[in-house]
């Protein structure tokens, strides 16, 4: 998916949890019969798709947080790759 | 060297609360003598190895057997798996779930629910597990769908059911299946004492992957479709359990703790018991649980191979039952000094008609013989 527009929203598919692991030090993305650690940078983006925050807001909200520009591009090649795995899915 | 390398902690533990099933499935991973043993711990000591081994930072959880519902306990036992932050998967043939068990299980927390079919005609569910239950999970299937569980769906193939695959993908979509585990039998316990009867031929095996591939583009994501060969079929041995010791630890229902749900049958191992230790112990320092860490434990042709990091020797229960010797290389490798045994099964799983023999199917009166 490369038309992610400022206002989707993206959001967790059904079946899928993310919560932080502190024996893994990471976030970690639980499913049906499987696990994926997140590194640092994917666990951020991660956590802020909870159906709420446009795709706008949550750069924005990262650019802050890190206190880093121009983070659109890498913010939406990750949530390509999320949707492409089914990870997440836009509203 | 893997061998210096830290251990990691058990992130995977699979509950086997019970060997009582009232299917009777040929291909059966469970022990051929599971009926020699009918203790079962009490609910205490599985919450008990919860609590332990979340501690230690496991976080997928199966709850699975035999068929686990037929214990009162599975709501009690997946409400503490959610309070502590487990993902929880309870494995059924769906025998014993009700629906207001399912509602039970979903306000305790269960995260999702792997409902296993045999086969997609009613005829040959049935008489592949010995039951009938082929309606019954087709009813439980609506209900999974009714109270928004993920839907997963698993259908052990073979021989007998591996011409129907489509029929099998077609269900399962049908009945709003998200994910759909195609698994090819692999040969221990029951499925291997069936093996003659159960092993695809080739040609069997190359149709299916075609069938899947063509499903797969029509299903467009819809589901998806997680296809595993047979290893007999393979040139190169899985790494097994992602590692012996490294991933994933089973409780079988007496609590005995195991590295993978087999591993039980290994000759000249005393595996520990979580009544008498604890799940740190076990997994961190037990012999069992280190026996095969790493790779300090291989002989040729694995200890001089430079793939033994990526498969890791292979399955040591595959290399007990076909080289009689658990610390072979896997003979699935094409570089095993036993790969003749495999492939000779594989040549005469190529013949049209197999020996005519009945099939062993999983009952208390076959595991007192066999």
């Amino acid at each position: 998916m490369s038309d992610i527009l400022a206002t989707h929203r993206p959001h967790l598919r059904k079946g899928f949890r993310l919560q932080w692991e502190e024996a893994q030090g990471a976030h970690v993305l639980l499913y049906p019969e499987g696990m994926v650690k997140l590194n640092r940078s994917a666990g951020e983006i991660m956590i802020r798709c909870d159906g709420a925050t446009t795709f706008a807001e949550l750069v924005c909200d990262l650019e802050r947080a890190f206190s880093r520009n121009h983070l659109a591009e890498e913010v939406r090649g990750f949530l390509a790759h999320a949707f492409a795995q089914r990870w997440i899915d836009f509203s | 060297m893997s061998e210096l390398q830290p251990v990691g902690p058990p992130l995977w533990l699979l509950l086997e609360l019970t060997y009582r099933c009232p299917l009777q499935c040929a291909f059966c991973y469970n022990p051929l003598d599971f009926a020699a043993n009918d203790t079962e711990l009490p609910t205490d000591d599985w919450l008990r190895v919860l609590n332990e081994a979340r501690a230690l930072g496991a976080v997928q959880l199966g709850l699975s057997g035999g068929e686990p519902m037929l214990r009162k306990d599975v709501e009690t036992i997946a409400g503490e798996a959610h309070r502590l932050g487990f993902y929880s998967n309870l494995i059924t043939s769906g025998v014993g779930l009700t629906e207001h068990r399912l509602t039970a299980l979903k306000l305790a927390g269960l995260d999702h629910i792997q409902l296993s079919f045999q086969d997609s005609t009613r005829e040959v569910n049935d008489f592949l597990s010995n039951a009938r239950t082929f309606e019954l999970k087709r009813r439980v299937a609506t209900w999974i769908k009714a109270h928004a569980y993920p839907m997963v769906v698993n259908c052990v193939i073979h021989r007998i059911n591996i011409d129907r695959i489509g029929e099998v993908i077609a269900l399962a979509d049908d009945i709003g299946a998200e994910y759909l585990e195609l698994a090819n039998a692999q040969y221990y316990s029951w499925a291997f004492l069936n093996r003659s009867q159960l092993l695809p031929s080739r040609e069997q095996l190359a149709r299916a992957e075609q069938v899947v591939a063509t499903w797969r583009e029509r299903l467009d994501g819809r589901m998806r479709i997680l296809f595993v060969t047979p290893d007999y079929y393979e040139q190169r041995p899985k790494r097994c359990m992602n590692g012996w010791g490294s991933t994933f630890m089973t409780v079988t229902p007496d609590g005995t703790a195991l590295p993978c749900h087999t591993a039980k049958m290994l000759p000249g191992f005393d595996f520990p018991n979580v009544r008498s230790s604890s799940i740190s112990d076990i997994w961190y320092r037990s012999a069992a649980f280190n026996r095969f860490r790493g790779t300090a434990w291989m002989k040729e042709p694995c200890a001089s191979c430079d793939e033994r990091e990526q498969d890791l020797g292979g399955c040591r229960c595959q290399a007990f039952l076909l080289a009689n010797d658990a610390a072979a290389a896997d003979p699935v490798c094409a570089k095993s000094a036993y790969r003749g045994v495999v492939t000779q099964a594989v040549e005469f799983a190529q013949r049209a008609n197999t020996i005519e023999q009945p099939l062993i199917f999983r009952r208390r009166e076959n595991s007192q013989i066999v």
